[in-house]
């Protein structure tokens, strides 16, 4: 069998020194906001200045880190400790807002009010699937910019596949600054006769059967917005680019969050191969919620036969129930390791930390910090006994 | 106990799954689909978000753009399963409304398709919605006034993001004021909105997962949508008795009996061994007792509630049978 001591150890401290912008990804319900947050707060009191960008945390854990106020701003998190002369900054992101910040930032008064009060506009920064993804993008660009914190911790949107928010920021900008969307609205004038040309007849079929899909009043609608939206044409795509090139830059370290399940195993080693094709820096991968067994080298057989031995005795209904518990325990153990060494044997040398199942929600500063301290101190060897 | 006969989901027609990730929503799906094929009815299973979870869960290759037969069932009953692409969906709907197979090729060339599917708000999810709910009103071929599949189950989007999914009119009405789309999207709400279906909530007895649960019901019924049951998925069964749960909850369970016991069954430990079990059954006694704050929470919903257990292995195709007749056995479908 293949030796887990072979992996890798995720030097997390390390990276939380160094690093100037981590993002934690991995599919949905991993723990990806939790990790964000005990990572920021182990790196602010390790000395450095810090904001942790988070999507959609717990309320609890929200209220924790003063995260009452849905203004689209870093507020500084009360009771971290400054002692080693960091701090700790956390938001969480509104989408819309981020995106209406854009709109105003780039155009006149006149015109951001007609894009704003635009229906197509309302419903594209609202719901379009993939806008959650770009507005987190753009504002981890904005926290960057502002040039305040060393350090800028980001948790992704629960994305139906880990794989959505590389490729979302680039498609709404492909879109928005997209020639298909000009030719759509206005054919005549988009481009001139060299498109016309290009796609000949069977343009204006398509233009017609589009119109007769979506209706002519919603053609109207982006019609309009594309309008207004002339002076930010190419600037979408070039903050799309920008953002893009950032992630990819030495200094951005990816933590790929995981639950030793198979799906989120699946999506997780999906992520860690685009990573490698995108040449995105890879720090490593968080296994969060592992259960251990406090007794591994009781195997469960011989728990569950003895436990069985005194059920049919009736005489010792705790030494059976206990010994159930073990049993039960060293099962689910066993089960998620032999996951997790599929994981790693296909990704020998991505390095890993493990977070230990709690019974309970992490909602409090002190259990972030518990978490963050097992992430950078707990060690691999725990794993050869579990 | 004896099964309750008119069961609440009696009529109906189409099931959506929703639930928070990592709950075990497609699981679910998949015995639930299993459970209503059983007796010799005919299921299909849809998956609209192309992650092929179907293809995982029933062990076969990836599935595609067409209605497979995956399963059997007890008592005769077939689960057909379906991956809905929404670009194929397009495609399919330009032919139905417009006879345009090859127009519809055309727009795939252009880039339109792309567009379409996945930029132009709503679209996306009315080809979804419109797809499942054509599977769902279908006639059988030889006998036109039969329907082809006594039910259907959609595997959907979660939790966070169901009500928006399926009240694709809201937007559309607002989008799309004339035009086929606009009036496919009618259709769709009225069965969606109808006792035709049901949407069941998949949760996990935790906080957060408990939390959108209680949050997505209040959205589903404000949105006018017929919430189904609250599924418990991966529930611990409570392995201590009433008394020694309080006693390992309040960290006095006695380690004098337990060893006693052990000892009796010859089973040999060392004392750190009998601490470290000790502990062991402290933590599984605060879970449990989390477990059963959270049920509270959920029983508040007033909703019909169903448990299934936490499988020691992953779910296999043997779990999935196992599921579904737990779910038959506590009358979520009869």
């Amino acid at each position: 069998m293949s030796s887990p001591k072979s992996v890798p150890r995720l030097e997390i401290d390390t990276v939380l020194d160094t690093a100037r912008i981590i993002v934690c990804c991995g599919s949905g319900g991993v723990g990806k906001t939790t990790t964000a947050a005990a990572l920021a707060l182990r790196a602010a009191e390790r000395g450095r200045s810090v904001v942790v960008l988070t999507i959609d945390p717990a309320r609890r854990l929200a209220q924790s880190m003063g995260l009452t106020e849905l203004d689209n701003t870093p507020r500084a998190v009360k009771g971290v400790d400054e002692a080693e002369g960091g701090h700790l900054d956390a938001m969480m992101l509104d989408m819309k807002r981020t995106f209406d910040e854009i709109v105003v930032a780039h155009s006149t008064p006149e015109r951001a009010d007609k894009i704003l009060e635009n229906p197509f506009y309302q419903s594209l920064s609202s719901s379009f699937s993939g806008t959650q993804e770009y507005m987190a993008m753009e504002k981890l660009g904005q926290l960057k910019d502002d040039g305040q914190w060393e350090l800028v911790v980001v948790d992704t949107p629960p994305t139906r596949s880990a794989l959505d928010f590389l490729d979302a920021p680039q498609s709404l900008a492909r879109f928005l600054d997209g020639r298909l969307l000009r030719l759509l609205v206005a054919p005549a004038k988009a481009g001139g006769r060299a498109y016309m040309k290009v796609l000949s007849a069977g343009f204006l079929t398509f233009a017609r059967i589009f119109t007769k899909i979506i209706g002519a009043q919603t053609l109207q609608d982006v019609s309009q917005f594309v309008a207004a939206l002339e002076t930010m044409f190419g600037g979408f795509r070039q903050r799309a680019e920008e953002t893009y090139r950032l992630l990819a830059a030495p200094g951005t370290a990816f933590v790929v969050v995981s639950a030793p399940e198979p799906a989120a195993l699946r999506e997780a080693s999906y992520f860690v191969d685009r990573l490698a094709a995108d040449k995105m820096p890879l720090a490593g991968l968080v296994l969060n919620r592992v259960t251990r067994s406090k007794a591994p080298e009781l195997p469960a057989e011989r728990a569950l036969a003895a436990a069985e031995e005194l059920e049919g005795s009736d005489s010792d209904p705790l030494a059976a129930s206990v010994l159930r518990v073990h049993a039960e325990r060293v099962a689910m153990a066993t089960r998620q390791r032999k996951l997790a060494e599929r994981f790693t044997r296909a990704h020998p040398e991505v390095p890993q930390a493990e977070i230990t199942a709690l019974a309970g929600d992490v909602h409090d500063l002190k259990g972030l910090r518990a978490v963050g301290a097992e992430l950078a101190e707990g060690s691999l060897a725990l794993r050869d006994a579990g | 106990m004896e099964r309750p006969k008119a069961h609440p989901f009696r009529d109906v027609r189409l099931h959506v799954v929703t639930g928070k990730g990592g709950t075990g929503k497609s699981t679910v799906a998949g015995a639930l689909a299993i459970a209503l094929a059983a007796g010799g009815r005919r299921v299909l299973l849809t998956e609209v978000e192309g992650r092929q979870g179907i293809a995982q869960l029933f062990d076969c290759p990836p599935l595609p753009y067409e209605e497979r037969k995956v399963a059997s069932a007890p008592g005769g009953g077939e689960v057909y399963a379906l991956s809905i692409d929404p670009e194929d969906a397009l495609l399919d709907y330009l032919e139905l409304f417009y006879g345009m197979k090859r127009a519809g090729r055309a727009l795939k060339r252009f880039g339109v398709v792309d567009f379409a599917t996945t930029i132009a708000p709503g679209m996306r999810d009315v080809l979804l919605t419109g797809k499942v709910k054509e599977a769902v009103t279908r006639n059988a071929k030889r006998d036109k006034k039969k329907l082809i599949y006594d039910a259907v189950v959609m595997d959907a989007p979660p939790t966070g993001r169901i009500t928006r999914f399926l009240n694709v009119t809201a937007e559309v009405r607002e989008l799309a004021r004339t035009g086929p789309v606009r009036g496919q999207a009618e259709s769709v709400i009225a069965l969606l909105k109808s006792k035709q279906t049901a949407v069941h909530i998949v949760t996990i007895l935790e906080e957060m997962p408990v939390q959108e649960t209680v949050d997505g019901a209040a959205e589903l019924r404000a949105a006018g949508l017929p919430v189904g049951a609250v599924v418990v998925n991966m529930a611990r069964t409570p392995l201590l008795n009433a008394a020694a749960q309080k006693a390992a909850l309040a960290g006095k369970l006695d380690v004098s009996l337990l060893a006693a016991g052990l000892k009796r069954a010859s089973y040999k430990v060392k004392d750190s061994q009998v601490a470290a079990m000790v502990e062991e059954t402290a933590e599984h006694a605060e879970r449990v007792a989390l477990e059963s704050r959270e049920r509270r929470d959920l029983a508040t919903l007033g909703l019909p509630v169903v448990e299934l257990p936490l499988l020691a292995d992953a779910v296999d195709l043997g779990g999935l049978y196992r599921l579904a007749e737990e779910m038959r056995t506590q009358g979520m479908v009869g």
